[in-house]
C-alpha cells in the first residue's frame, strides 16, 4: 500500500526537518543516486534535476497529513518546510518494508544549502560525462548560479565521500 | 554509414530528389486529421520517418490502455510524433518572421520534434513502472547508438546526434530551443492534447492552435505569448485540466493499468522463479534481468505483449492467466475512492481476509494514485522549478499567466490528488464459497468510500 510515498515519509523520518521544495527535491535526487530505492523520474530544469512525480507525491503526503506543510514568507518569496506528522509515523509503522538507514548521510545533505545541493545533484545527472565536460555543462547551463571551479571541486570532493557511505548498488529496490 | 543503410536511405528517397540544399524537389505531405496536412520538405526528416525504428512506432499506441475506454484512442506514437514535428515546423515558420533562425539549429529543432518520443516502448507507462526503466534514456540510446536514425543523422555532421539528443534531454545551449518541445506550453503537449482529444471522440481538449503560435515570442530563454492572445492559452490549460481528470486519469483506463502492471509483476516473478511457461518468454528475458540491449529494446511492440498476454491466459499458473484474461477481455477491477489515511487502519484486516478467500493481495488489492500518473497539472508561480508561461505585457514587461488570468488561477488552485482501490468485484460478489468473508470484505471496502 503505497509503497513508494512510504520510502518519502522513511526519507523524512531520517532527515528530520526538510527546509525549501527544492532542497527535497535534489535530497531525494541524491538519494536515489546512491542507490536508495527511490524511483521517480527526474528531468533537468531550471534548478537540475527536477521530478513531477515526486512534486504530487509530496502533494498527496501532505494531502493525507502524513506530512506538515508550513508555508512562510521568506525576503520576497515563500518558503515550504516540511516534517513527518504523527500520523506519518503511525503509517510509517504499519508498513512492512525495509528502507535502509542512511540518517548520517542524509543529514549531512540536509544542513547543505540547497544551492550546492543543486550543483550536486547536476554533477550527478551529467555522471557519465569526464569531468571537463560536466564542467561545460554545469557553466553554460546555470550561468546565473555564478559556480566557480571551487564550488564544482567541492561538489566533486562530497559526491566521493558519499559514495563511500551509501548502499551498494542493487541492495535496495 | 554501412551497406545496409545506405540501400534503405536510396530506397526511401530516389537519388533525383536529392538536392545540395537539403531540401526534395517536391514536397510530401502526410494527411493528417488533427493537422489536415504534415508537410515534409526536409530530406532528413524524410529519411527519419522511413528509418524502422521510427516505423516501429506505429505499433505503439499514444494512450496505453485507453482504448479499452474510449475506443477511438487507437493513434500511435507515430502519428504523435509526426503531428509535435508539424507543429514545431508551423511554430519555427512563424517565429522565423521575428528573429533569425540558424538552418541547422532548424533541422535540429525539428528532427528534435520529430524523435523525441522515439525510445517509448509498448504500454510504456506500466514498463517503466515496473522496470524501473526511463523511455528517454531509450531515446538517447536510439539516436546515439547502432540505429538507422543515428546513421542518418550523422550525415549532418559528427554531433548532430548528439545535439538532438541533448535538446530532447533538455541539456542542450539554446534553451529557447529546448523550451519549444518541453516546457509547459510546448509542440509535444499541443498536439497530444489536440491528438487525444480527437481520437478519443471527446469534446473538451479543443484550443486555437493557430492562435498561439502566431502570438508566441522568442525570447532568450523561452518563448512568451503576447498578452492579446491570453484567452487562447488559458483555453490550452483548461484542455490540459479537463483531459486530465476526464481521458489520462479516467478510473477504467486505471483499472486496466493496474491490471497490466501486475501481469507483468507476475510473470517476472514466476521467471525468476523458474516457472516453466508453455512458450518460452524470450522478448522479455533481458527486461525481466534487468540487461535490455538495444536490439532487444527495438524488438518490443504492443503486437508481442499481446500475443503474450493470449498465449498466458492458458498458463497453469492461476493468477497470470486470471490477470491475462481481464485484460484481454476488458474484465477489470472495480475501484472505490480511497483515502489512505482511513485505509491504513482497515489494511492489515483486508490483507488477511483476501488470503483467508485465496486471492493474492499483492495482486488483486491495489491503491492507485494521481502521483503515478505520467501527466501533469500546469503549476503557476515564478519559484517553482519549471519555468511558468509568461504573457508580454504592453509596456513590454513579462508577467506569469496565473497572475493575470483568473481562469489559471482558479483551476491552479483545486486539488490535483487523488487515491482509487482496485479489486476484483466478480470474485467478491460470488458468494459460493467463503461467503461471510467476501461479505465482511465488501462492507470494509464499500464503508471506507467517501
Amino acid at each position: 500500500m503505497l509503497n513508494e510515498h512510504a520510502k518519502l515519509l522513511a526519507l523524512f523520518k531520517q532527515t528530520g526537518e526538510i527546509i525549501g521544495r527544492k532542497k527535497l527535491q535534489k535530497m531525494v535526487y541524491i538519494a536515489k543516486k546512491m542507490n536508495l530505492p527511490f524511483n521517480e523520474k527526474y528531468q533537468l530544469h531550471m534548478f537540475g534535476p527536477y521530478s513531477e512525480e515526486l512534486s504530487l507525491r509530496v502533494e498527496e503526503v501532505c494531502q493525507l497529513q502524513f506530512v506538515s506543510e508550513v508555508k512562510e514568507k521568506k525576503g520576497g518569496y515563500q518558503q515550504y518546510r516540511y516534517e513527518l506528522s504523527e500520523k506519518g509515523e503511525d503509517f510509517l509503522s504499519m508498513m512492512s518494508f525495509h528502507f535502509p538507514d542512511a540518517t548520517g548521510m542524509l543529514e549531512d545533505m540536509n544542513h547543505k544549502s540547497s544551492k550546492f545541493l543543486e550543483l550536486v545533484s547536476t554533477v550527478l545527472y551529467f555522471e557519465e560525462l569526464p569531468k571537463k565536460e560536466v564542467a561545460e555543462k554545469v557553466f553554460k547551463l546555470k550561468a546565473k548560479q555564478n559556480y566557480s571551479e571551487a564550488d564544482l571541486d567541492e561538489a566533486y570532493a562530497y559526491i566521493n565521500r558519499l559514495h563511500q557511505v551509501a548502499p551498494k548498488k542493487g541492495a535496495y529496490s | 554509414m554501412n551497406s545496409k543503410t545506405e540501400l534503405h536511405i536510396q530506397e526511401g528517397v530516389p537519388p533525383d530528389m536529392r538536392r545540395p540544399d537539403g531540401k526534395l524537389d517536391e514536397e510530401k505531405v502526410f494527411k493528417d486529421p488533427v493537422h489536415r496536412y504534415i508537410h515534409v520538405r526536409d530530406e532528413l526528416i524524410w529519411k527519419l520517418i522511413g528509418t524502422k525504428e521510427f516505423q516501429r512506432l506505429r505499433r505503439i499506441r499514444q494512450l496505453g490502455t485507453t482504448f479499452l475506454t474510449f475506443h477511438g484512442a487507437e493513434h500511435t506514437r507515430f502519428n504523435h510524433s509526426l503531428g509535435v514535428y508539424e507543429v514545431m515546423r508551423r511554430m519555427i515558420g512563424n517565429l522565423e518572421k521575428k528573429s533569425e533562425w540558424d538552418p541547422e539549429e532548424r533541422l535540429v529543432c525539428l528532427a528534435s520534434a520529430l524523435l523525441h518520443d522515439v525510445g517509448h516502448g509498448p504500454f510504456s507507462h506500466s514498463f517503466e513502472k515496473v522496470f524501473h526503466m526511463d523511455h528517454e534514456k531509450w531515446t538517447r540510446r536510439i539516436i546515439l547508438g547502432n540505429t538507422e536514425i543515428n546513421d542518418i543523422l550523422l550525415q549532418m555532421g559528427d554531433d548532430f546526434p548528439a545535439k538532438v539528443a541533448n535538446v530532447i534531454a533538455k541539456t542542450y545551449d539554446n534553451k529557447l530551443l529546448v523550451s519549444l518541445i518541453s516546457s509547459q506550453i510546448d509542440a509535444d503537449r499541443m498536439d497530444y492534447l489536440l491528438r487525444d482529444a480527437f481520437y478519443t471522440g471527446v469534446s473538451y481538449g479543443q484550443f486555437d492552435m493557430e492562435r498561439i503560435l502566431r502570438v508566441m515570442r522568442p525570447q532568450e530563454d523561452q518563448a512568451v505569448f503576447k498578452h492579446s492572445g491570453m484567452h487562447a492559452v488559458e483555453d490550452y490549460i483548461m484542455s490540459r485540466y479537463q483531459m486530465y481528470w476526464q481521458v489520462y486519469f479516467h478510473p477504467v483506463t486505471r483499472s486496466a493499468e493496474v491490471i497490466l502492471s501486475k501481469i507483468l509483476h507476475r510473470a517476472k516473478e514466476l521467471l525468476a522463479d523458474n516457472y516453466a511457461f508453455k512458450i518460452n518468454p524470450v522478448h522479455f528475458t533481458t527486461m525481466f534481468e534487468g540487461e535490455v540491449t538495444l536490439k532487444d529494446y527495438l524488438k518490443l511492440d504492443e503486437s508481442i505483449i499481446l500475443y503474450y498476454f493470449q498465449a498466458w491466459e492458458e498458463e497453469e499458473d492461476p493468477i497470470l492467466s486470471d490477470l491475462c484474461q481481464r485484460f484481454m477481455n476488458r474484465r477489470l477491477f472495480k475501484y472505490v475512492e480511497c483515502d489512505p489515511s482511513k485505509q491504513m487502519l482497515i489494511w492489515p484486516e483486508l490483507q488477511q481476509l483476501f488470503k483467508t478467500i485465496g486471492l493474492n493481495p499483492e495482486y488483486y488489492l491495489v491503491i492507485d494514485s494521481s502521483s503515478d500518473l505520467p501527466y501533469d497539472f500546469y503549476r503557476p508561480g515564478e519559484k517553482d522549478e519549471r519555468v511558468p508561461i509568461h504573457l508580454l505585457m504592453p509596456n513590454g514587461e513579462l508577467s506569469e499567466l496565473s497572475r493575470q488570468s483568473d481562469v489559471v488561477e482558479a483551476i491552479s488552485g483545486k486539488k490535483r490528488t487523488d487515491h482509487k482501490l482496485y479489486f476484483p468485484k466478480d470474485l467478491l460478489t460470488d458468494q459460493t464459497t467463503f461467503p461471510e468473508e467476501k461479505r465482511r470484505i465488501l462492507s470494509l471496502l464499500m464503508n471506507q468510500e467517501g
